[in-house]
């Protein structure tokens, strides 16, 4: 049997915290270099103007693009051609991001809920969010890590509705999210929606949603041209970058759907800001490692 | 959409003459604040250990390297103000606060008192840390060290911006604008989704 060092795993979460922070994925970018061609108000071009300033001094100095350092997410695919141990891949996501945020150091966010202590470390119970899912015919470990930030993540909403109040209360929901939510999650970010499932499977499913590269559509087509149809929507709405007004409010709409109960109905947004950042790392069991988007 | 350029302190004038939609840079002192610190300086009655008269303070839990007794900065960048709204009428009209800086906007209490003693509210655009921090020169104190990242912090910063003027002192909320015409913009979307309202 092969040893693997786990330490390795350790390594990679620290590393892609620190990736995602401060290197904007390419679609992301793409998106925003189209988004800015596409928009006609003037304050709001300004505000893409900002945002790529920002961009490009986080790319030179190697900073932080957001101050946000949020909550670490880690969302990882398991290869079965290898006997991965997952307790020490736990352990060493919550090592690695900590170490990131003492190591480069940044501003920890994690905080007990009810005293408010914040131990600077950006983890403690029941974090880091880690998702594990498997993958057959494949021995290696995918990384995807996600900083959450709380402007974005704080508008997040779920409702149970009933079969009877069809699709049509699920479109409304997206779109008054969108509308009450405003200028706090940053926008233009992407509108992940979540449909289906149970109550915290939904949730889930919305956060897949915004972790897709933008520009990807979903592969089944008649979620795909909800999510075009809705986003066409949300850039007719007026509100804008920042919520200050223009044309471009969301970069795009992404759903993700599971299957749900005959009596249920459920949806979820969970939004995410222009700043959409993200970093992948795949692991092979002799160590080598491709670090991605 | 006048562009401005202004320095610290800022007069009742200048205030004056910012309106709604104009794009404001300014260089001087920079003060930093957010949750927590209110919480200590309202709720829990605690003056701030320096004047905030005339001056601009900003939303902010910043990510600070202390060096010595030198504070050095390595993100500053801006957090969301609605959270702030308690605060605020008390920090303009008690402080002398005359500009307060953030993201995604305040309400009518917020806008009332710019109103009454001479405020505005400056939309950063929100994320862009990395160009705020490159734009603080200096992290010229910390006061309440204890509620570090959320203590009290003075800044200098140079040509800091651009800033949005989305309250001014004459009562225009551009946020409330910006959403009046988009809830006009409503019933259209809905019909086109097939949406029964």
């Amino acid at each position: 049997m092969v040893m693997f060092d786990y330490k390795i795993v350790e390594d990679v979460a620290k590393e892609l915290y620190i990736r995602a922070l401060c290197d904007l994925p390419p679609d992301v970018r793409d998106a925003l270099n189209k988004a800015y061609l596409k928009e006609s108000n003037s304050t709001a071009k300004e505000i893409f103007k900002t945002i790529f300033k920002t961009i490009e001094v986080a790319d030179k100095h190697g900073t932080l693009i957001c101050q946000d350092t949020g909550l670490p997410i880690y969302m990882l695919k398991i290869g079965s051609d290898f006997p991965w141990n997952g307790h020490k891949i736990k352990s060493s996501l919550y090592k690695g991001a900590e170490r990131a945020t003492k190591e480069f150091p940044f501003r920890g966010s994690s905080t007990h809920p009810l005293t408010r202590v914040n131990p600077q470390t950006s983890v403690g119970e029941g974090l880091p969010v880690i998702y594990f899912d498997f993958l057959g015919k494949t021995d290696h470990l995918e990384i995807l890590m996600v900083p959450k930030g709380s402007g974005s993540e704080n508008m997040s909403k779920m409702k149970m509705f009933y079969p009877a109040h069809g699709v049509s209360a699920l479109k409304k929901f997206v779109i008054d999210t969108v509308f009450e939510t405003g200028a706090n999650p940053c926008p233009p970010g992407i509108i992940g929606v979540g449909i289906g499932g149970t109550a915290d499977l939904v949730m889930k499913l919305a956060k897949e949603a915004i972790v897709r590269p933008v520009g990807q559509r979903n592969q089944d087509s008649v979620i795909a041209e909800l999510e075009e149809e809705l986003e066409d929507a949300i850039n007719s709405m007026g509100r804008g970058p920042m919520g200050l007004g223009g044309d471009i409010t969301t970069l795009a709409v992404h759903i993700e759907t599971a299957f749900t109960h005959i009596t249920q109905n459920p949806i979820a947004v969970n939004t995410q800001c222009w700043a959409a950042r993200r970093a992948r790392a795949t692991i092979f069991p002799d160590g080598l490692i491709e670090y991605g988007y | 959409m006048t562009t401005h350029h202004l320095d610290t302190p800022f007069s009742n004038k200048t205030i004056k003459q910012l309106q709604a939609g104009d794009i404001v840079f300014f260089s001087g002192t920079l003060f930093g604040l957010r949750d927590l610190t209110q919480i200590y300086m309202f709720d829990q009655n605690n003056k701030p250990p320096v004047s905030l008269e005339g001056m601009p303070c900003i939303h902010t839990a910043p990510s600070l390297r202390k060096v010595g007794d030198k504070w050095e900065k390595i993100c500053i960048g801006t957090t969301t103000s609605t959270r702030m709204e308690r605060f605020t009428p008390e920090l303009i009209g008690e402080y002398g606060v005359k500009a307060i800086i953030g993201k995604g906007g305040l309400y009518e209490g917020s806008l009332e008192a710019m109103k009454k003693y001479g405020a505005v509210y400056l939309a950063i655009v929100g994320g862009s840390a990395a160009l705020e921090t490159d734009q603080i020169e200096e992290v010229e104190d910390v006061y309440w060290e204890h509620l570090h990242p959320e203590a009290l912090y003075k800044f200098r910063v140079k040509d800091f911006g651009p800033l949005t003027v989305a309250m001014d002192s004459h009562g225009n909320n551009l946020y409330d604008d910006v959403k009046e015409e988009t809830r006009k913009r409503l019933p259209k979307i809905y019909h086109q989704l097939g949406i029964s309202e």
